[in-house]
């Protein structure tokens, strides 16, 4: 399709003014500190940010699209492409629907894995926003202390599902397989010196003035704006509103574990920053406390229609064999309906909704990414900002492009 | 209807909101202000959806928002579903709302034809459903009227068609080329 000179974008459109007055720059889509492929055009006066327009879908694969096309236990793998920094929740989230399709009864040992795994990976995908953010704010070597400890995370994560950023661990009906011997070893390992670890953040970024300065009375949102604008997680908390759907609703039996929720309430990015720190402190709890309840027992829910069998009884049994052969060619009927369930994922309320027409593909599934909504709140904190400020107030949303454009 | 409650009975149980023993609080609320707003009530999967007629829509959300004993102030999502070409309705429109002093949740559903795919949007009732209403009209082709900056927001602005239709192909209209 050629595209005539009259009918540019506006954005091209040449316009001509009088100098010192406004001027409309691109920051992105490659800039380093966007975390991806986000473009934002901004208006400026001088060097304050008159108007913010986010511009995205750089990243658009049509994921929703595939989802159609593809058997409900092959949906897992495309959850893990969307926030890759935490494909663990967004694998949760996607499971949780289907089951809640199938009226699945999860075995208690499966619902502790799968809050360990999930705590573990809130933590580091905390790490990755820490890390980047500090160093988009100037202080590069908070970067590297939090690539480090991730880095055990995800050697953890890999221990137990073989991938380190694509996992597709949790299955529908369970897990993919029980943990390696040795893993609470292992992270029992981590946790020992994870506590260590956090003040030793503590003390790189909390203290530090320039840190403070560029931070606070940064990027304000009012909580009334924040529920309007439907900020949740942690950019939500840093506005004073109290929620977090692992107490609000709780799912995989959070509601057994103590922990509190952070809440800070001036809505800057300096309160963004503390929630954040915080939670990475109680997900360090809540894995201690998973590891304490784990008891041996099933990590798949009997359910031999749906849940693949075990290797060894596909050897021995020849309906756990026919069962295994149905599955993988020609996938589970799920009764047709439609379910919406929202988790408390690492960036705020990662939503699916699946639709069902009966048979084994689903008629719909809609992935209501926190990132994609968060961002969308963007223009209003970013207004009367400087322009380093955009990348501040950027990094304290922990926005991820895979999930915004899906 | 007959109790025949079949187990593995796989379809939801579409009831009529005057026999539900017990209504959730928004069914029982708006039966209670607005019996006309009401198509349909269905609970199913522990979830509760009421279709709502197109053109009561807005007054709905702003029923469900502004009701102290509901208080939906939270539009968690938007989003919505193709049946497919032949199917009369086409598309549903799905508003999961959230109370974040009540902690309940409820979906409404807006039927909409393929000839006109319209509804008024609810960017006046929560400024969220801005980019929610965005990207719905660019995936599925349903126009929002009211919407301040009704744009593409995913795919390219010379696009064609609407991706996530039932008739649009996997591999869109033109095969991929990079030159």
């Amino acid at each position: 399709m050629s595209v005539s000179t009259t009918n540019l974008p506006p954005q091209f459109e040449i316009v001509d003014r009088p100098l010192d007055t406004q001027m409309t720059i691109s920051m992105g889509p490659q800039h380093p500190s966007t975390h991806g492929v986000l473009r934002l055009e901004l208006v400026l006066d001088g060097e304050m940010v008159v108007k913010t327009t986010p511009d995205i879908g750089y990243l658009h694969t049509g994921m929703e699209k595939l989802f159609e096309y593809k058997k409900y236990q092959q949906g897992i793998v495309i959850t893990d492409r969307m926030d890759y920094l935490n494909p663990l929740g967004n694998n949760l989230a996607y499971v949780m629907a289907v089951e809640k399709l199938l009226a699945l009864e999860i075995p208690e040992r499966a619902q502790t894995i799968r809050v360990l795994m999930c705590e573990l990976q809130r933590i580091a995908s905390h790490l990755v926003w820490l890390g980047t953010h500090a160093l988009d704010i100037g202080a590069m070597t908070v970067f590297f202390y939090c690539f480090r400890e991730r880095e055990k995370i995800l050697n953890l994560i890999e221990a137990a599902s073989g991938g380190r950023l694509t996992p597709s661990y949790f299955r529908i009906g369970g897990l993919m397989m029980d943990l390696p011997p040795g893993f609470e070893r292992r992270v029992k390992q981590f946790t020992d010196d994870f506590s260590a670890a956090v003040d030793e953040f503590d003390s790189l970024l909390t203290g530090n003035r320039i840190f403070q300065k560029r931070t606070q009375n940064v990027g304000r949102i009012s909580a009334e704006d924040a529920i309007d604008w439907g900020l949740s997680g942690p950019s939500l908390r840093g506005s004073g509103v109290k929620l977090d759907l692992r107490r609000a609703s709780p799912y995989t039996g959070y509601e057994n574990y103590d922990f509190e929720v952070p809440i800070e309430y001036d809505g800057d990015v300096w309160a963004r920053y503390k929630v954040r720190m915080r939670e990475m402190r109680e997900s360090h709890k809540i894995v201690i406390q998973a590891l304490s309840r784990l008891r041996p027992g099933s990590v798949k829910a009997d359910a031999p229609k749906v849940v693949l069998p075990d290797r060894e009884a596909m050897k021995t049994h020849m309906d756990a064999l026919i069962h295994h052969f149905l599955i993988v060619a020609e996938g589970f009927d799920v009764p047709a309906g439609e379910v919406y369930q929202a988790i408390e994922a690492s960036k705020g309320e990662l939503g699916v909704y699946v639709k069902s027409e009966g048979g084994p593909k689903p008629a719909r599934v809609h992935f209501r990414g926190p990132s994609f909504v968060n961002l969308s709140a963007l223009p209003l904190m970013a207004e009367g900002a400087m322009v380093a400020d955009i990348v501040a107030i950027i990094g304290s949303l922990d926005i991820v492009l895979g999930e915004i454009d899906r | 209807m007959s109790n025949e409650a079949q187990p593995g009975a796989d379809m939801p149980v579409e009831i009529v909101p005057e026999q539900v023993a017990t209504p959730s609080p928004p069914v029982a609320a708006l039966q209670c202000e607005h019996p006309d707003w009401i198509v349909q009530v269905i609970h199913a999967f522990g979830e509760t959806t009421i279709v709502v007629p197109r053109e009561h829509i807005v007054a709905a959300c702003t029923f469900m928002k502004n009701s102290p004993e509901l208080e939906f102030n939270f539009l968690a999502d938007l989003s919505a579903v193709d049946r497919g070409p032949e199917e009369e309705p086409r598309f549903e429109v799905n508003y999961h709302l959230f109370s974040t002093t009540k902690l309940h949740r409820v979906r409404l559903k807006v039927l909409l034809h393929d000839d006109d795919a319209h509804v008024t949007t609810v960017t006046g009732v929560w400024r969220t459903a801005n980019w929610h209403e965005r990207e719905t009209y660019d995936l599925m082709g349903i126009i929002f009227d009211g919407h301040p900056d009704l744009r593409r927001i995913l795919m390219p602005e010379d696009s064609e068609g609407h991706p996530l239709r039932k008739d649009f192909p996997l591999r869109g209209y033109e095969p991929y080329s990079l030159t």
